[in-house]
């Protein structure tokens, strides 16, 4: 019964196809904001890695004549409260900033999200249960936690690391949750169930790549907490043990220099500054940031 | 009479990815003469909006009015600083959105809301101004006029949330109101209402307004002059009479013919009517719902009762009702989203599981569902070949170059370049992705697909587009479908039998023919009845709301008829009192009613069986 209407109309959906135009689809470059982040980011990872081949002096040496002294060619960002060079100290403790904080954020982040989509794909009560275990953790607060843990089983750094990512792991469940609880009401996720697809198929390809751009950011602030956190307990002497010090403790223990404008406390400050903003410059214009541009462009 | 409003070379613009400026209105110039309604019409992107925007100064986040002048009554709109904008809006020119409950404070009164534009311009005091609405409340046509305004806005239902969105807007008598598609969110049976209010008023106060409608038909009924919009152009602007019966543009007659109701359905004859195969889908006494089941096992909130339906292979079946009918908790029931509370739902002969964990793999794939809006059903991470391939992968276990393969065909099926298959979802246009959303139920292989209001959130052409290509498919492949729908248009030309839901209850069942010839039950004859009609004038001609008979009491009997409170027919002692008993008319149809067949026919405002019939065609299954 088709209607001779109906072959009048059959060129329409061509029409429609070709006359929409659609934006093309943008290469994945990166803002002038997001290369400044991932230059800092690098720098900080080389000088993580590289660092202690690059000092001039060692770690725990105390090679200046006077405390604070100023910036000199000899000591290019000065002396530290004991006379050793903070240069090398930065160098020597940008590799436990970066890799203990990166560490335990990475950890409380990916376990966070994970356990978010579990509990979310899982029903109800092992949501109800996983959320309650969680949320009591959470009323510890994360330096009683982190001193009770090295009174027990002494400062190392895998201890570290595993208290920080067990401190910040509940708010990145909380926020991986309610994410994920949302999209999973999204109707592209109801097709996928009703196509039979499993629960671990729905979470990591369906809800996860949804959701991953504001765990990222989530990640950028859970980082800069880890450094937070680390820097208190290693001024509490509970941390990185001396000589050997994170960025955190190399601007606590200079803190008396402040007063005379010492380098030896705003450069290390400056270290962490770097370190923090340069994460988060980068994973805030990481690509799947413009997609809501997009979304708004063609409404 | 003079131009009140006149608008001369505007250009809106706006910056795209690349950071060049995008022209989104092109130089349009239109006047309205005072105590005039100007339709301006387009499909979705084409700038109507924007126009109606830039009459008050306004330009959404993004946009800029780059040139041109909008002249309104004595006013340079245009040349305004942000002071003269905040005394020109709401006092002179006065907005109403389509979304009266997104515009709506649910916080304040309503009353409060109403006549907040007139306390803010300072034009009369508190008690002035209530009296005044109040007035307009009764204008509109809405019920206890003196009270309404004390309620909040979830206390009252769209139709007159809308209304009442228009005394707000008129509350200060303004020079020009801009009505953005202000029915367009709401049911037919609501629609009318909302529009005869509209234009009354509209009439009575001399008002000059601008209407900006994708529905042809809406602008039939209220407009004087008729813009009509492409890609932000105007391609022919007249009077309404000249633009509906002869359009000269190109665009316009396109426009018009997807607008006119098609019939596609189309089982090919041979495919149809093989005896005693057993139907693809019966559905015997379904219930269903949300909440906490009780101890009868039912559930807190009853969504479906006592549903039966039977679907053949390769037939289309519609099924009609307003929102919150319970039309897509019965497709999510047969897709196993919601277990049902009670009932059977036979697939194919064998009976089907209530949950997804319990159906096979197979069972699965033979059942698809299609989902509303392609922007909620498709993974906006994912891209069109991830999209399609995934259920390829699942259900046919495809792999690689095969499945590439299989892709470009599907593709192909639903006439989207193979050069898209890159694209993630979310950089198509709404036609592309609800060609995408097809291609995936397509993907499957399936023998049933379910089709929850599929074209609704489409423009006019790319519905009828998407409608020629589901029949299209239905005749190549047999596929059956269930199409779920507010709009009887779209459930005529696929359908070849309708079902009508009432709160849950299936009140008709009927073929497609029969649909709209009496005697039919109560709420389909007022349900056909208000779909608006391409021509000017229906909206005089259909009969305005009859005052209901006086019902005591309901009984509180289980299966009381739920289009009680509505219903122009209803008998006081009967109907409040004992549930309903389904009979079978003539026409063939089973309606759920207490009147009989020979009351129903004399009752009902559509054309009886017997008179000529417009489509030509008699009715095929006449007893």
């Amino acid at each position: 019964m088709s209607t001779p209407v109906v072959s009048d109309q059959q060129p329409a959906p061509q029409g429609v196809v070709h006359r929409v135009r659609v934006p093309g689809r943008r290469p994945n470059r990166l803002s002038i904001a997001g290369l400044v982040g991932s230059a800092m980011v690098i720098f900080w990872l080389l000088v993580a890695l590289l660092g202690p081949l690059l000092a001039p002096h060692g770690v725990g040496a105390i090679v200046a004549d006077d405390s604070f002294a100023p910036m000199t060619v000899q000591f290019p960002l000065g002396s530290d409260y004991l006379g050793r060079d903070v240069l090398s100290r930065i160098l020597y403790g940008a590799r436990y900033t970066v890799g203990l904080a990166l560490a335990a954020a990475l950890l409380a982040s990916t376990a966070g999200t994970a356990l978010g989509l579990f509990a979310t794909v899982s029903g109800r009560w092992i949501d109800e249960t996983l959320s309650r275990l969680l949320d009591a953790l959470t009323c510890i607060p994360s330096k009683i936690f982190a001193l009770v843990m090295v009174a027990g089983f002494g400062s190392s750094v895998p201890l570290l690391i595993l208290t920080a990512a067990l401190s910040y792991l509940p708010g990145a469940y909380r926020i991986a949750r309610s994410l994920a609880v949302n999209l999973n009401m999204m109707e592209y996720v109801e097709v996928a169930r009703a196509r039979g697809e499993g629960r671990a198929q729905i979470a990591c390809f369906e809800i996860l790549p949804n959701m991953i751009h504001p765990m990222l950011a989530d990640f950028g602030l859970r980082f800069v907490f880890v450094v937070l956190l680390l820097s208190g307990l290693s001024f509490l002497g509970l941390g990185v043990q001396p000589p050997a010090a994170d960025l955190g403790s190399l601007v606590r223990e200079n803190i008396s220099g402040l007063a005379d404008g010492s380098p030896a406390v705003i450069m290390p400050a400056l270290a962490i500054a770097t370190l923090t903003i340069g994460v988060n410059l980068l994973i805030d214009s990481l690509p799947g940031r413009t997609r809501r541009l997009t979304q708004g462009a063609l409404r | 009479m003079k131009d009140l409003v006149r608008v001369s070379g505007l250009r809106v613009v706006a910056p795209n990815d690349s950071g060049e400026e995008q022209i989104i209105v092109k130089d349009v110039s239109f006047s309205i003469r005072q105590g005039e309604v100007l339709a301006l019409i387009g499909e979705s992107g084409s700038g109507k909006t924007t126009i109606a925007l830039a009459l008050m100064g306004y330009a959404r986040g993004g946009l800029r009015i780059a040139a041109g002048s909008v002249q309104i009554g004595a006013t340079a709109v245009l040349s305004l600083g942000a002071q003269g904008l905040s005394q020109l809006r709401g006092r002179q020119v006065a907005y109403i959105a389509q979304s009266a409950a997104a515009a709506f404070n649910p916080a304040k009164s309503i009353m409060d809301q109403v006549i907040e534009g007139a306390r803010i311009h300072g034009v009369m005091t508190r008690g002035v101004a209530e009296a005044k609405a109040i007035e307009l409340f009764r204008s509109l046509a809405l019920p206890a006029p003196e009270e309404i305004g004390r309620r909040y806005p979830h206390e009252v239902s769209g139709g007159q949330l809308q209304r009442l969105m228009a005394a707000m807007a008129l509350i200060t008598d303004p020079e020009l109101v801009i009505l953005d598609e202000p029915t367009t969110a709401l049911d037919v049976t609501t629609q009318i209402e909302v529009l005869r209010a509209f234009k009354q008023v509209v009439r009575n106060r001399n008002t000059t307004a601008v209407y900006v409608s994708h529905d042809l038909a809406v602008v039939a009924q209220i407009a004087d002059h008729i813009a009509v919009l492409n890609h932000g152009e105007i391609c022919e602007c007249g009077p309404a009479g000249q633009i509906l019966d002869t359009p000269c543009d190109s665009y316009t007659q396109t426009l018009m013919a997807a607008a006119r109701p098609v019939v596609r359905s189309a089982r090919s004859p041979d495919a149809g009517e093989k005896p005693a195969a057993p139907p693809l889908l019966a559905i015997d006494g379904l219930t269903a719902g949300y909440g906490r089941r009780d101890r009868h096992g039912l559930p807190n909130k009853l969504v479906l009762r006592d549903i039966s339906l039977t679907l053949q292979r390769g037939a289309a079946l519609g099924v009609i009702g307003e929102s919150g009918s319970g039309k897509s908790t019965l497709a999510r029931v047969i897709a196993g989203l919601i277990a049902p509370a009670g009932g059977t739902v036979q697939f194919d002969g064998a009976p089907l599981a209530p949950g997804l964990e319990q159906r096979t793999r197979e069972q699965l794939r033979r059942i698809q569902i299609v989902f509303q809006n392609a922007d909620t059903a498709l993974n906006p991470a994912h891209t069109v070949a991830r999209t399609l391939g995934r259920p390829l992968s699942q259900y046919h276990g495809l792999r690689g170059h095969v499945r590439e393969k299989r892709i470009a065909e599907l593709m192909d099926r639903v006439r989207l370049p193979a050069a898209l298959m890159q694209r993630r979802c979310v950089e198509l246009s709404g036609g592309q992705k609800q060609r995408i959303n097809l291609a995936r139920a397509l993907a499957a292989e399936p023998d049933l697909i379910l089709c929850d209001e599929v074209t609704s959130a489409l423009d006019t052409v790319v519905a009828a587009a998407i409608l020629d290509l589901m029949a299209e498919l239905r005749r190549e492949l047999n596929v059956s479908y269930l199409l779920i729908s507010h709009d009887i248009a779209t459930v005529r030309s696929l359908c070849d039998d309708v079902l009508v839901l009432y709160a849950g209850c299936k009140v008709e069942s009927t073929s497609r023919q029969a649909l709209s010839v009496a005697p039919s039950h109560p709420y389909t004859d007022l349900l056909v009845e208000s779909v608006p009609e391409l021509r000017r004038g229906w909206l005089e001609e259909v009969a305005p709301a009859v005052q209901l008979p006086p019902v005591g009491a309901s009984s509180g009997a289980l299966g009381l008829c739920t289009f009680l409170r509505r219903c122009p027919v209803r008998i006081d002692g009967v109907c409040n009192v004992e549930p309903p008993s389904r009979i079978v008319t003539r026409n063939g149809k089973q309606i759920l009613c207490h009147h009989s067949d020979e009351e129903l026919q004399h009752m009902c405002k559509l054309v009886p069986l017997d008179a000529n019939r417009p489509e030509g065609s008699a009715p095929e299954r006449p007893v």
